[in-house]
């Protein structure tokens, strides 16, 4: 796999007919953030709607001083289209096999840990412990592994999840269009597929074998994910595997071009950091600190006022808390990054350190006190 | 005077419609009280906003639900979510929302036009929520709507009347309550829209983002009745270019 070309699919890999990845890939080359000055962030701050270059600007080392300033136009920006409104979930890790060597990753194929995977029982014991806790939405999540957690195993917990859950999520490896409308058929309506990075060289380098190598084939997963019928999909970056500011502009153009190419899609941003994980403590984010990260998420609120940003464990409880609301329309609650790890003991390691343990009630209790609601269910299974 | 909304046969003494999506469930009663509110829609898939709250326990007494159908993408989902609604003892409203495009939230009228004929062949008492143009309002009021229920302006946006000349022409020629819904942001924009005789006005941001949304509440309450009672008034006349000269200009003419 060392020596495959990782822009060229592979067999099996579907080909649909898109032109996003080389528009976002251009767009990407042509950024220089170095270029933008106050006046240009000025400019941006007072528009109602923000052009791509003016979210290049928002984006760049320009807008540092601003940040106040976005902040301020942010928050209004998510109380005009989610109110006070807070939606929580939590992830579900049901297998952490995987086939990559992702040399970010915990989950990764040479890395030592105790891989699992939840049989019909155990997940169902995951889930109705959840599902207790009131949480009325899911993400399921398994390593990247079509051999060891293969569509139908998924479809089958996805099937389950539905009996609990009124949101079901995917977070697993991209499929092919005819598989996303399976498994929203047995009941998930929602995608997230990480692209890491946008830089092809870059993203060669991290993945130096497994079939998530292939670029092309990641970059277009939303887009199947949309023609096999899912209702959301959302949009990342590992923020510090490269240029932080060059990845986070091309997360925000992907999702720009597929809400114009699919008005109906829903629409999210993640903004995952690197996070220690077992046998490599020092796996940091780099250059991305919490004022790059903030920046991040404001420019994507600010950009597309409309999407949905989920804030994960990955961040400490009070940057959590002080995102939701302002930025953030989506909150991790209950958390556990092992296999299972609910009901029973953890099957499998996991995948990174989390920062943020609190459980349902708690989260619950700081988005009341931050005079927000908390919602649990925003949607109905049609 | 006998000034009631009527609404598929239904009497409301209140002109003023809260949605409820955007609230904290602890203010919701505080916000009905002050605004006077008889009417309150209801997104059916929040209804129940999860662990031991519902967002039913939050509603006084006597308020009528407008549960809709927020999250139908076409009126095959829209329908769903309606006929569930009833099920569910939501009673026979139901405001009709067909959204299929996630940035604007624009609602899609052909199919809001074909949810609501259905709908009301089925005994729903309809109110869709639409784009504010003539042709198809009168296709839902062709197809049994009981209110037509256009938008002043993107929904959330607190802009005001930006489509008022287009919901003039419906308060003119469709013979139904025309409620604005999405868009008025002041309780002076939902006052303008009432003087221009809008049946009734419905919001939510503007409340849920106010400062205090109980005393915002009851700023609607006050905008809502007094534009209301200009208009049964009949609004003055207004100067422009026709200034009346005390010496006709015309009168010098002889035959």
């Amino acid at each position: 796999m060392e020596n495959t070309n990782h822009m060229e699919y592979q067999k099996g890999m579907e080909v649909i007919d898109s032109n996003i990845m080389n528009q976002v890939l251009k767009l990407t080359s042509e950024y220089n953030y170095r270029r933008y000055s106050a006046r240009d962030v000025e400019n941006a701050l007072m528009k109602s709607r923000l052009s791509i270059d003016d979210y290049g600007a928002v984006l760049s080392p320009a807008a540092a001083p601003f940040l106040e300033d976005m902040a301020r136009k942010a928050v209004m920006e998510t109380r005009k289209h989610f109110g006070n409104s807070v939606s929580l979930f939590t992830p579900l890790y049901i297998a952490n096999y995987c086939e990559n060597h992702c040399v970010y990753c915990g989950f990764n194929c040479h890395n030592k840990i105790r891989r699992g995977k939840l049989n019909h029982q155990e997940l169902e014991e995951e889930l109705k412990e959840i599902a207790s806790t009131g949480l009325r939405e899911i993400l399921i999540l398994t390593g990247e592994a079509r051999n060891a957690s293969g569509v139908q195993y998924i479809g089958d917990a996805v099937k389950l999840a539905s009996q609990y859950f009124s949101t079901v999520g995917l977070e697993i490896y991209p499929l092919n269009s005819d598989e996303y409308a399976y498994l929203h058929e047995c009941g998930a309506d929602f995608v997230c597929v990480y692209q890491e990075t946008y830089n092809t060289d870059k993203y060669q380098e991290v993945h130096p074998s497994g079939s998530k190598r292939i670029f092309p084939y990641r970059f277009n997963a939303q887009e199947r994910a949309l023609l096999g019928g899912m209702r959301g999909v959302a949009f990342g970056a590992l923020l510090g595997l490269d240029d932080f500011r060059k990845d986070a502009f091309a997360t925000g153009l992907h999702a720009y071009f597929i809400q114009q190419k699919y008005p109906h899609a829903e629409i999210s941003f993640s903004v995952p950091r690197l996070r220690p994980f077992i046998n490599n403590e020092k796996n940091y984010p780099n250059d991305v600190h919490e004022t790059q990260l903030l920046q991040v998420m404001l420019a994507y609120r600010l950009f597309m006022p409309f999407a949905g940003i989920t804030i994960s464990t990955r961040e400490r409880a009070g940057f959590r808390d002080n995102v939701v609301g302002l930025v953030a329309t989506k909150i991790s609650a209950g958390v556990s990054v092992g296999v299972g790890g609910h009901k029973n003991d953890e099957k499998g390691d996991e995948q990174f350190e989390i920062n943020d343990s609190r459980s349902v009630d708690e989260i619950h209790e700081m988005i009341i006190s931050r005079g927000l609601q908390p919602v649990y269910s925003d949607y109905i299974r049609i | 005077m006998n000034d009631k909304l009527v609404i598929g046969g239904h009497e409301f003494e209140s002109r003023f419609i809260l949605g409820s999506g955007k609230f904290s469930l602890d203010m919701t009663k505080s916000v009905i009280e002050n605004g006077g509110v008889e009417m309150a829609t209801l997104a059916l898939r929040r209804a129940n906003v999860g662990g031991e709250e519902n967002i039913l326990d939050y509603m006084p007494e006597g308020i009528t639900l407008l549960p809709n159908t927020s999250g139908a993408r076409n009126a095959n989902e829209a329908v769903r979510i309606a006929r569930l609604a009833r099920e569910l003892g939501c009673g026979d409203f139901v405001k009709v929302e067909v959204v299929n495009d996630s940035k604007y939230l624009m609602p899609d009228n052909y199919e809001t036009i074909k949810a609501t004929e259905i709908l009301a062949n089925e005994g729903f008492i309809v109110m869709p929520y639409m784009y504010p143009d003539l042709i198809a309002a009168r296709a839902m009021a062709e197809a049994g709507a009981a209110a037509i229920m256009p938008l002043a302006a993107p929904i959330g946006s607190n802009k005001g009347l930006s489509t008022k000349d287009f919901i003039q022409i419906l308060v003119d020629e469709i013979n139904l309550p025309i409620i604005v819904d999405a868009g008025i942001g002041r309780p002076s924009q939902a006052c303008e829209a009432m003087e221009m005789g809008v049946a009734a006005i419905m919001c939510n941001t503007a409340v849920a983002t106010a400062g205090d949304v109980a005393l915002m509440a009851k700023a609607f309450r006050l905008a809502i009745e007094a534009g209301r009672a200009a208009y049964l008034s009949g609004l003055g006349r207004v100067l422009n270019y026709k200034a009346e000269a005390s010496s006709p200009l015309t009168g010098f003419l002889e035959d």
